[in-house]
């Protein structure tokens, strides 16, 4: 059995795994998604990280190869693990795999799967099941001018957090009277505080001085009334960092006139959509800004904006941008700094230059020809690659 | 009663058209006496007469808070300097007291007037949750179903898109505004939004009509039913069934995160869009903020019976309240509005070109759209233009 392989294993790694792994084998071997108060050590073995991959649907696994492409190249030390969600069935099974496989690994990069509207309302989003059994409660997307790409609004800085797991996203609805739909919204106390607990915190890591609660609490009173409350107290034990409350609709039409005023911003799940779009739109849109989900113990990366891009699949047009800064954000993480660093400063680089931009940019370069230009880029500034 | 015998003794003298409505005039006054709020069943029947005599309308004000009496003054003052046929009653509301009697007497006004002019009414957010948004009492008790807003770019106002041309129609009363919200559990909030087939139905006809009155091509529903399948499912099933009576307008549909990305880049793909409550309420804010903010644009609330203008982003405005920099544009076009729908026609041109006019003097242009002119300043410009244009117009 598996214990009698760890044995095998060379001495200095079984006394990390030997105690932890029958329960490991325990937990990955039910196939419930429930939560497990479980965290599994880092997926690294030999110095190479293990990466769960979902290439999703539309421009997901084209994006997906191309980011495997460029880590090969680099020669970056992480393993993909490549599951397929098929988000034309019906059954969970697909989903569930994934899961697992998350839960094994401990990190993922992700594509957008697509939520057929045609499917009955039982079936519900893929990538929201995944987020809220993950309990990836915190969705952090940094939006930043980037050089290079003119847009209306120049010098934008905005950090976004928005809570991943509740508010209108619960999926809750249902139909009393015919043709009365009602539809749930819910907010807890330990969710909101612990959004808001996890902003300040992101705000005094990376040294920012304000953060904007988003809600719309004059009329949903005792729902964004909470959220407020949650923020206000969590704000409290912070007092270095400034902290103030806008109204939804007021926050987007400040943000179309002026976003430089804002820094940090953190708000429901609803709120959080509309708002990360509005500014992915305004530094250049969706296929410049990666978003990254973090929960306590696993962390999932994908596009901020979350476009499955059906209309543009295999076309060769799509802007890899997005997914390869969030595969740097993926580095990041498992602390791979260095290659991140690298990476970025070569997609940075290729950004500048205008003939490269894909059609969203308004240019009229492929994707292929953009990752190309991103491996000379790393090439030439001389650690170790494969040949091109 | 009095009353009664005052009205009967007034119709010999109103031109018999009215006569035959007579028996409707006791039963409108039999309604405005009871002072309920509830949703009366506007039957052909109950539909008041327009409150006109000799000529002259009756509209209920408003004021509100924050900037919303200044402005109102200023309508007045341009009204009376235009010699518009237009009385105002003046229906003050307190929104720093808990009971809604002030709300009442407002909705009572409204509903004998059937036109309203408004400033915006704080809603206190240290108040206990029981205390319901004014504004939405209002909107719900009067049925005022349909919000719109039309935003197109002004000439002389600067700004980063151009030539944008949108109109936002918005539900009025339900979705998320329903103010239905309970704690079950400690720490625990549940929100209810209601989407009904009935009001959907409704708000899509209304869109539809509205874009055929006025030529427009291309009706855009704005949703989430990729996340609330059964709620915005609804709203969108509704919409298609309502498109389907309209061969002549395309009709499509779009998720609201990517609409409102795509307003930011590129705005002129749009024409005329509907949505449930709370898109609207971001939607139209964007809009609002591409267009030049929230000092420009007029807002319409439509119920079969009734209408309500006010200012389309709705701020109380209470920063600058009284420092005479607020930007009197939004709620002059609103009054012309209003004066469109009292089919007076010729004043609301005159004074709409009045104001469109000042809006290509930059050195008139208010804080909010990065001058440094003062309301006075704005409205007495505004108030010159009419004169030169030759119209009957009391002293300067």
């Amino acid at each position: 059995m598996t214990a009698r392989s760890v044995r095998s294993l060379p001495g200095v790694l079984k006394s990390v795994f030997s105690n932890r792994l029958s329960r490991v084998y325990g937990a990955a071997a039910c196939n419930q998604r429930h939560k497990s108060t479980y965290t599994p050590p880092p997926a690294r073995y030999g110095g190479r990280h293990t990466v769960t991959l979902i290439p999703g649907d539309g421009i997901g696994p084209e994006l997906a190869h191309h980011v495997r492409e460029l880590f090969r190249f680099c020669c970056v030390p992480v393993d993909f693990e490549v599951v397929n969600v098929d988000s034309s069935m019906a059954s969970e099974d697909d989903i569930n795999n994934a899961i697992m496989a998350i839960r094994r690994n401990g990190v993922a990069l992700k594509g957008n799967i697509e939520t057929n509207h045609n499917l009955p309302p039982s079936y519900k989003s893929r990538n929201s099941l995944l987020r809220t059994t993950l309990d990836l409660y915190a969705n952090v997307m940094h939006c930043q001018s980037l050089p290079g790409v003119r847009t209306r609004h120049k010098n934008i800085d905005i950090m976004i957090i928005r809570e991943n797991t509740e508010g209108e996203y619960s999926s809750l609805e249902h139909e009393n009277v015919p043709g009365v739909v009602e539809c749930l919204k819910i907010i807890t106390k330990t969710k909101s505080l612990r959004i808001a607990d996890y902003a300040f915190r992101a705000a005094r890591a990376t040294g920012r001085r304000r953060v904007t609660a988003v809600h719309k609490a004059n009329i949903m009173k005792l729902a964004d009334g909470l959220f407020l409350e949650c923020c206000k107290e969590v704000a409290s034990g912070y007092p270095e960092i400034s902290f103030d409350s806008m109204i939804v609709d007021n926050t987007t039409m400040q943000l179309v006139s002026r976003p430089q005023q804002f820094d940090v911003m953190v708000m429901p799940n609803l709120y959080g959509n509309v708002v990360s779009n509005v500014c992915a739109g305004l530094v250049g849109g969706p296929g410049l800004v990666p978003g990254a989900n973090y929960g306590e113990d696993y962390a999932v990366f994908e596009t901020g904006t979350r476009n499955t891009g059906k209309s543009i699949a295999n076309h060769n047009t799509a802007n890899p941008t997005a997914m390869l800064l969030a595969s740097c954000l993926l580095l990041d993480h498992v602390k791979l700094h260095a290659y991140a660093s690298m990476i970025r400063r070569a997609i940075l680089s290729t950004i500048t230059e205008t003939r490269l931009h894909t059609a969203d940019l308004g240019g009229q370069g492929s994707t292929s020809e953009v990752v190309q230009s991103i491996m000379n880029a790393v090439q030439s500034t001389g650690p170790q690659t494969l040949s091109i | 009663m009095a009353a009664h015998s005052a009205v009967l003794s007034m119709s010999k003298i109103i031109n018999p058209f009215w006569g035959g409505r007579l028996g409707n005039t006791v039963k409108v006054f039999g309604t405005t006496l009871t002072s309920h709020r509830n949703k009366t069943l506007l039957t052909g029947e109950n539909i008041p007469p327009p409150a006109k005599y000799g000529g002259r309308h009756t509209v209920t004000l408003i004021p509100g808070d924050g900037i919303g009496p200044e402005l109102l003054n200023h309508v007045r003052e341009v009204f009376r300097f235009s010699c518009v046929p237009v009385d105002f009653e003046v229906v003050n509301v307190n929104s720093a007291l808990e009971t809604d009697d002030d709300m009442n007497n407002a909705i009572t006004a409204i509903r004998r007037n059937g036109i309203a002019l408004k400033g915006n009414i704080e809603t206190k957010h240290t108040m206990a949750p029981s205390v319901k948004s004014r504004n939405n009492l209002l909107r719900t008790s009067l049925d005022l179903y349909a919000n719109v807003m039309h935003c197109q770019s002004l000439p002389g106002v600067q700004t980063r898109h151009k030539n944008i041309d949108i109109m936002i129609i918005r539900e009025n009363t339900e979705g998320e505004y329903s103010s239905l919200e309970h704690e079950s559990v400690s720490g625990v909030v549940e929100s209810l939004k209601i989407i009904t087939r009935n009001n959907s139905l409704r708000i899509a006809d209304y869109a539809f009509k509205l874009a055929r009155e006025k030529g427009r091509r291309r009706v855009t529903a704005v949703h989430k039913a990729n996340i609330m399948k059964l709620g915005d499912g609804l709203f969108l099933q509704c919409c298609r069934e309502v498109a389907s009576g309209y061969p002549d307008i395309t009709f499509d549909s779009m998720i609201v995160d990517n609409t409102t990305m795509q307003l930011v880049s590129k705005p002129h793909q749009f024409d005329v869009m509907v949505m449930p409550n709370l898109y609207g309420n971001v939607v139209s804010n964007v809009c609002a903020g591409l267009v030049g903010g929230p000092g420009l644009v007029p807002g319409a609330n439509y119920g079969n019976a009734y209408a309500v203008f006010e200012t389309a982003t709705r701020n109380t405005g209470k920063s600058i309240a009284g420092k005479n920099i607020a930007n009197p544009t939004a709620m002059l076009l609103a009054s012309c509005m209003m004066l469109d729908h009292l089919k007076l026609y010729d004043h609301a041109t005159m004074i709409r070109h009045a104001v469109l006019k000042t809006m290509n003097e930059t050195r008139l242009h208010t804080a909010d759209i990065g001058g440094q002119g003062t309301t006075s300043e704005v409205v007495q410009t505004i108030m010159r233009i009419i004169q030169s244009g030759g119209q009957l117009t009391t002293e300067l």
